[in-house]
């Protein structure tokens, strides 16, 4: 509405951008602290968009050329510092973390948002757990998975560890998308289904799920994001190990650690910015993808 | 009408397993971390100017001082341009500049840590060392480098604060005849001042928080530093860089390391939902 009667008012005069530039421009001569601001933030948000569009530029033009096929091969050896085993362990590792924690995540979200009353004390407490779960630092998970999947299961350092220790960490991410995505779905919704005759928990499966299944996806995407990205929580829980894991119980790096690896050796520097340039594209197609998903959603 | 009653119990016993996380978290830290607290001595390990593992002393002051320094630089780096970027983005961004602002934000907020680090090891480090022929691993480094990581966070919740002031807070300023930028800076800011807070408080927790992009540029010398240019280790890095070999004793102080960052990040916590409930009730 505002929108439209601005048009026309601006529609009347002869070079309406031209003028208002001007008058811009008066005014603030007339006020330089004004224009100092104004400065300020211009500065700020150009450097931010240069240093990410740098940062982005720098690993790309200097890894791109490293992308050899032997980086990808099968057999990790000292000399091609293959990448695709570990590979193969970070898509083990996401796995069984995402068949852990998003069941975990979209349960934990469906008693909050359906059954739980309001001034409930145990949701208050599930609430404040949720909130410092997302605030614990990936170290301090790491710690945690080596004293207690790693040391007190006896599961040794192996993927089934590093998956576990990564689900606990993102699962207040999926719990709290998924509660905003559950909201989001209209309480007439619900009142239609109950109208029909359907039970609760029929209500929640068949319609209240469904229509917030974009919602939920977009947070399970922007999960693995941060699960393909850490380094800290998995170092002393699936460890280092270069090779495709035999099995849940044994070792193996993700992609995040090979290269964390790579560059500390110092040594393989060229192949640390292929492997970073594999890991940046992921995370901008995550992200993408997530993004698009999460638009759809608020388009509806 | 059976399974409806077992339905709701599961799932209110998996909403139950974060308040078990935390539990378990609490408990495998304090128990293997708080003994060793004890047998070195808490005056001794939390104030003990050196850590030298080799002869048996544990002091991790050098590492508070290193955690505490690292993430003060951060903010004063991050949290003025995040402040700008965020009013930009509130009051001035077109839509179509919105549209490409916006996810870049976010792709900030997705980059791994490592890939800043490394990125901080090939740009920043050889050009601080360019600049002051020194320090090219240092403070300085990694406060630039996690100023520039906690960006996203204080960006996106001062950006939802600023758009919670109601816009006849702006309006009636324009109308007083203050310039845009006044009412913005003026208004609008002080208005928002317990969300922007809070956001602040958010991106400290990340700040201490950060290992793998601190270990790769802060030198990692366990030291009290006397300049912004000498490198220094934060707890974070002190677990992350030991853990691998340490045995015994060695390895329980680096568990009570994390059990002092876990402490300062409660806290960090606690103060954060304190600002966040005020910031709601206004």
């Amino acid at each position: 509405m505002e929108e439209s009667n601005r048009q026309t008012f601006s529609q009347k005069k002869e070079s309406p951008h031209k003028n208002m530039f001007l008058q811009k421009l008066k005014s603030y001569l007339r006020h330089p602290s004004a224009l100092i601001m104004f400065f300020l933030v211009a500065v700020s948000v150009v450097f931010t968009v240069c240093v990410l569009g740098f940062l982005i530029f720098h690993i790309l033009a200097n890894g791109i050329p490293y992308l050899t096929p032997e980086l990808f091969s099968f057999q990790y050896t000292s000399e091609n510092s293959s990448m695709f085993p570990a590979v193969i362990n970070t898509f083990m590792i996401v796995g069984i973390a995402l068949i852990v924690s998003v069941p975990l995540g979209i349960c934990s979200a469906i008693y909050l948002v359906e059954y739980a009353k309001k001034g409930n004390r145990l949701v208050s407490v599930i609430r404040i757990t949720a909130e410092t779960l997302s605030g614990i630092p990936s170290i301090v998970y790491g710690l945690f998975g080596s004293l207690f999947f790693v040391a007190a299961l006896h599961w040794d350092h192996s993927i089934l560890a590093g998956a576990f220790t990564l689900s606990i960490m993102v699962l207040p991410t999926i719990m709290r998308t998924t509660e905003e995505a559950l909201l989001a779905v209209p309480d007439s919704y619900r009142e239609g289904s109950f109208g029909l005759g359907a039970g609760k928990l029929r209500t929640i499966f068949v319609v209240v799920l469904p229509s917030a299944v974009p919602g939920i996806l977009a947070g399970v995407i922007l999960a693995m994001g941060r699960m393909i990205g850490e380094t800290a929580a998995l170092i002393y829980t699936s460890s280092t190990v270069p090779e495709v894991a035999k099995n849940v119980f044994s070792s193996g790096r993700t992609l995040a650690i090979h290269m964390y690896l790579l560059s500390n050796e110092g040594l393989h520097t060229n192949q640390a910015y292929a492997t970073a340039v594999v890991l940046l594209v992921v995370v901008i197609i995550m992200n993408w993808l997530s993004g698009i998903i999460a638009g759809k959603v608020a388009a509806k | 009408m059976k399974k409806e009653k077992i339905m709701e119990t599961v799932f209110l016993l998996m909403a139950c397993v974060s308040i078990l996380a935390v539990v378990l978290i609490c408990v495998f830290l304090f128990v293997n971390g708080v003994p060793a607290i004890l047998k070195v001595g808490i005056g001794n390990f939390l104030g003990g100017k050196e850590w030298r593992p080799g002869n048996g002393i544990y002091g991790i002051f050098p590492m508070i001082l290193g955690s505490v320094y690292i993430t003060a630089g951060a903010v004063i780096i991050g949290v003025p341009i995040g402040i700008l970027v965020s009013v930009f983005m509130s009051e001035y961004c077109p839509v179509w500049l919105y549209r490409f602002l916006k996810p870049a934000v976010e792709l900030l907020a997705g980059i791994p840590s490592v890939v800043y680090g490394f990125f901080g090891v090939m740009v920043l480090v050889p050009w601080i060392r360019s600049i002051f022929h020194k320090g090219g691993e240092s403070i300085l480094t990694a406060s630039i480098l996690l100023g520039i990581m906690i960006l996203p966070t204080i960006i996106g919740v001062s950006e939802s604060a600023l758009r919670a002031v109601p816009r006849n807070y702006y309006e009636g300023a324009l109308a007083l005849g203050a310039t845009k930028e006044r009412s913005i800076f003026s208004v609008m800011l002080p208005a928002a001042k317990s969300g922007i807070s809070a956001g602040i408080i958010l991106g400290i927790g990340r700040a201490i928080g950060e290992t793998m992009a601190v270990v790769m540029v802060a030198g990692n010398q366990a030291r009290v530093p006397d300049s912004i240019l000498k490198g220094v280790r934060t707890m974070t890095t002190n677990i992350v860089i030991e853990m691998g070999y340490a045995q015994d004793l060695h390895r329980e102080t680096l568990i009570a390391t994390g059990v002092i960052l876990f402490l300062f990040i409660l806290i960090i916590n606690l103060a954060f939902s304190l600002v966040k409930r005020k910031s709601e009730i206004q």
